[in-house]
């Protein structure tokens, strides 16, 4: 098992190297892979030596597509900056530019939030990181439709995908959160999540020789180590995750040719008021950031999940959640909030089933007012498929680090899962000893 | 029964006006004649270009500007015609029959059919394709065509500024007939509508749009006006719909306001057509005998218009909480303010109207027609002769201190919305970091080459970067040829190359 742990570990960062952006640092890591590689080999790869740890540094340059400030400061740029919206609202057509965007962390600060991300520590039991849940290699989700926190505990959402969620104004499937640094502290304390409580999470990152340090370098102002400033790193790292380089955008961009015939049929079932699909997966973001109660059934074993009634304290919002944006959706499966339909053919065919064809009898929703009764054909829904295939991009997905400051393994999400799922015996290997 | 009942409120009218009459109250004199000729005109509104004449919602294209005419004939394919057209050309077509949808996903063209002795040229969607013609571009003309017999729109625009629909026959066509959304700076005119399953013209979050001279008719909305801004509907024909005009906010929208519309000078008779709407549908909740219907929309100018035979009511003015079937949404402000009805014409409406619209207007005592009914909270709204009307619910409105909005001519732009202006300088950072680093490191192999070796190779030659860009040819033989990146326009090329060789990182 621990080899081709090591064999799967080994070609993912030989395919993340050549990414590359944070490339400076990943030089300095190399001694550090060393070590990690070598613990592996004598099964002791979730520990290593504090008295042998190496100095991170952290990147001084941007990651791609952002510009650096004079203020050391990292400023997105894109394509859709040269459009306008209309009221700068951020929704409209091919040529439209994107809703208000947070940027402007520094490099320090995103690369920070980048170990902080993978690193296993922030976990009550050290089991998992954030990026169990929300995996590079799966478009930051993790492939299971409904998530599995500390101790094999299974959530009852998806674990939605964090491209481009530098332009969403809310967050989690039900809107209850509203910025990055909210919504990023929720799940380390969520008890079905990572477990963790404050108190646990400052002083383990304090024990670990790196931290303290690397949050003075990114937070030399505002006081180095704290959980805001945690916060800050993490909803610094997510910010730069952009994906606004499918071969949908260069046809949006004026290239007819990035997208072939039966692509732009797809196209134009999918902005065409049959299918409606752009009247809330609105472009360029292809969300419109609104609640939708749209009646799609909930995994058999699982009662109805009230979505934003809660938020919001309003049966008409039952049943509601957050419209997700579309990119990079073909990398997301399973589909909707708690993960029922494994393709998205299937998730076609469930808007052309008819309006409240999934809602039983004893239900009462408020259904949007778009869930409608298509009739397309099966063909339709193929070309639909086609499109959303479309508007995947993960040429900027970031570098996963050899090493973490806690020396705990970057773990292999999809290992992860596997053993949560099936091998639950095997819980106290990913442990720190 | 019924002439006891009427008798009775007539004596209770009569009542109340006596007493208000003693108590000096001025809230419903009957003796407040305004004339509105020549009175004060609105002083609100949009007012960039309110006072000065706009002549259609295009840019004038320069002599420089203006590009081939490509004719399309029967047999032959519109959209293969629209795929060779450049920006600046314009496509003729020739009467006979179409079947096909027409997408324009680029700036400046005008599609143009041509009639000849009546003959149109027809999109006939054959009950089986989605939409006649979609469009995305700015600058965009569609002119002279029928087009029936489809199953979603006949017209939709999604984000194209500076748009003119004219002249089109949109007979049995779906969801909507003529439908732009997300637009600034539009003209629909000359249009005849019918047999539309939701709105003959939906004006759908859009700014600074005029919508003047069509006949919509035999349809769920006539021309609804949602989420939008600067709106002018004026000199329509719309009858025998459910609803006649429609200004309102539906809530759940990604933009939130309507405000700053003038609904005048349109014939709006009997619209009393049985909803026909999709189930869940916003338009499936009109009740049919509506003339015109205000939801929560604000500064909404209603003027002019002859209303007649509209069995529900002429006038309805409702906020969110007085509507059934819709979502929630907080930021989205439910009460119409700001409502300013000013003369109208208005005969027999509200003669057969709704149980939850009797029962209101029971407890003001009103029996019989309604022209006016308003319900729900609303603040600065304002009417002028209210006498004239059967009215319910407007004790709130005050005398409105203008009697005409004659000195607004247009809101549409002059010399349309502008798209954004981005310095070279700028135009060459953006594309270089939004395109060219997701391949291209500083220094080192990402997927393409280094930056340094670029720069290296064209040292003092953005010209030959762009010439690269635009038709790549393999230079290593062990990287992967680069994609053309001829659909970044000349400027930005240019700006982008020369960008390229000045960074340092």
């Amino acid at each position: 098992m621990a080899a081709s742990t090591l064999a799967t570990l080994s070609t993912t960062h030989r395919d993340t190297f050549s990414r590359g952006w944070l490339r400076k640092l990943v030089c300095h890591l190399v001694a550090i892979g060393g070590l990690v590689f070598c613990g592996m080999a004598t099964s002791t790869e979730a520990t290593v030596d504090p008295t042998e740890a190496p100095i991170f540094r952290l990147a001084d340059q941007c990651p791609p597509s952002f510009s650096l400030s004079e203020d050391n400061r990292c400023l997105l740029r894109n394509l859709y900056q040269l459009y306008n919206s209309l009221g700068d609202h951020g929704v409209g057509g091919l040529k439209t530019a994107l809703p208000t965007h947070r940027d402007g962390f520094t490099p320090q600060q995103i690369d920070l939030g980048r170990l902080l991300f993978f690193d296993p520590l922030l976990s009550a039991d050290n089991s998992i990181s954030c990026a169990s849940c929300h995996d590079p290699d799966k478009g930051f989700g993790d492939g299971l439709g409904r998530s599995v926190g500390i101790h094999g505990q299974r959530n009852q959402r998806s674990a939605p995908s964090l491209w481009n969620s530098a332009f969403l104004k809310d967050f989690f499937w039900d809107a209850r959160a509203h910025s990055l640094e909210e919504q990023a502290l929720s799940p380390l304390f969520s008890p079905i999540e990572m477990g963790n409580n404050p108190q646990q999470l400052i002083t383990s990152l304090k024990a670990v020789d790196a931290y303290p340090t690397l949050f003075e370098q990114a937070f030399s102002e505002t006081g180095g180590l704290s959980l805001d400033n945690l916060a800050i790193a993490l909803a610094a790292f997510q910010s730069s995750l952009i994906s606004l380089n499918s071969r949908y955008d260069q046809y949006a961009h004026g290239n007819a040719d990035a997208l072939n015939q039966q692509e732009i049929e797809g196209l134009n079932i999918f902005r065409s008021f049959v299918a409606r699909c752009s009247q809330c997966h609105m472009p360029p973001l292809f969300t419109n950031q609104q609640i939708a109660v749209i009646g799609t059934p909930e995994p058999q074993d699982m009662t109805r999940d009230i979505g934003a009634e809660k938020t919001f304290a309003s049966a008409k919002l039952r049943g509601g959640f957050k419209v997700p944006s579309l990119r990079n959706i073909a990398e997301t499966a399973p589909y909707m909030h708690s993960g029922r339909f494994a393709t998205l053919r299937e998730v076609a065919e469930f808007y052309n089933g008819g309006r409240g064809h999934a809602v039983p009898e004893d239900e009462q929703l408020l259904l949007h007012w778009h869930i409608s009764e298509p009739d397309l054909t099966s063909s339709e829904l193929d070309r639909l498929v086609d499109f959303m295939r479309t508007l995947s991009d993960s040429s900027l997905r970031p570098d996963i680090p050899r090493a973490v400051p806690s020396g705990l393994k970057t773990l292999n999400p999809k290992t992860l899962n596997l053993k949560t799922l099936n091998l639950k015996t095997n819980k106290n290997s990913r442990r720190e000893s | 029964m019924i002439n006891r009942a009427k008798t009775l409120a007539i004596v209770i009218a009569l009542a109340a006006f006596i007493g208000g009459w003693q108590l000096g109250h001025n809230l419903d004199n009957p003796a407040q004649i305004t004339s509105s000729v020549g009175g004060a005109s609105y002083s609100g509104g949009f007012q960039a270009d309110g006072n000065e004449l706009v002549h259609g919602a295009l840019p004038p294209r320069s002599a420089d500007a203006i590009g081939q005419t490509l004719i399309v004939n029967p047999g032959d394919s519109i959209q293969a015609a629209v795929e060779v057209a450049k920006p600046g050309d314009t496509i003729r077509v020739m009467p006979g029959i179409y079947t096909e949808t027409v997408y324009i996903d680029k700036d400046d063209i005008h599609l143009v059919g041509v009639i000849q002795a009546g003959e149109r040229a027809t999109l006939d969607g054959l009950g089986k394709l989605n939409d006649a013609i979609l469009y995305s571009g700015n600058n965009i003309l569609i002119e002279n065509f029928k087009i029936t017999r489809y199953k979603g729109n006949g017209i939709m625009s999604q984000a194209g500024n500076n748009f003119e629909i004219r002249n089109n026959l949109v007979i049995d066509t779906g969801i909507y007939g003529i439908f732009p959304q997300l637009g600034s700076n539009g003209l629909i005119e000359h249009n005849v509508v019918s047999g539309i399953a939701d709105a003959a013209i939906y004006v759908g979050m859009s700014d600074n749009i005029h919508v003047a001279h069509n006949e919509v008719f035999d349809s769920v909305a006539g021309i609804e006006i949602e989420n939008s801004r600067h709106a002018i509907v004026e000199n329509n024909y719309t009858h025998h719909n459910t609803g006649g005009i429609l200004a309102f906010i539906t809530p759940g929208l990604p933009i939130k306001t309507t405000y700053d519309v003038i609904i005048r000078n349109n014939f709006i008779l009997d619209n009393n057509t049985p909803n026909f709407g999709a189930p869940g549908s916003t338009v499936s909740g009109i009740p049919a005998g509506t003339g015109i219907l205000v939801m929560a929309a604000d500064d909404v100018i209603i003027e002019g218009n002859i209303i007649v035979n509209n069995k529900v009511a002429g006038i309805l003015i409702n906020d969110h909480a007085n509507a059934s079937g819709l979502t929630l949404d907080p930021d989205a402000d439910p009460n119409p303010d700001r409502v300013m009805i000013l003369d109208n014409v208005m005969q027999n409406n509200g003669y057969d109207t709704i149980d939850e619209v009797r029962a209101f207007a029971l407890t003001e005592l009103h029996t019989g027609d309604i022209d006016i009914f308003q319900i729900g909270p609303t603040e600065g709204s304002c009417i002028i002769n209210r006498h004239r009307y059967h009215h319910v619910g407007i004790g709130d409105f005050a005398d409105c201190d203008f009697t005409n909005t004659d000195n607004i001519h247009s809101y549409l732009l002059a010399g349309g919305a502008k798209p954004r202006v981005i310095e070279p300088s700028e135009r060459g950072e953006i594309a270089y970091l939004g395109v060219c680093t997701g391949c291209h490191a500083y220094a080192g192999r990402l997927i393409g080459p280094a930056v340094e070796e670029i720069q290296a190779r064209y040292a003092g030659n953005p010209e030959g970067i762009v010439s690269y860009i635009n038709a790549p040819f393999k230079i290593r033989a062990d990287y992967p040829e680069m994609p053309a990146q001829n659909y970044l326009d000349a400027e930005t090329q240019l700006a982008v190359a020369r960008y390229m060789l000045t960074v340092k990182n």
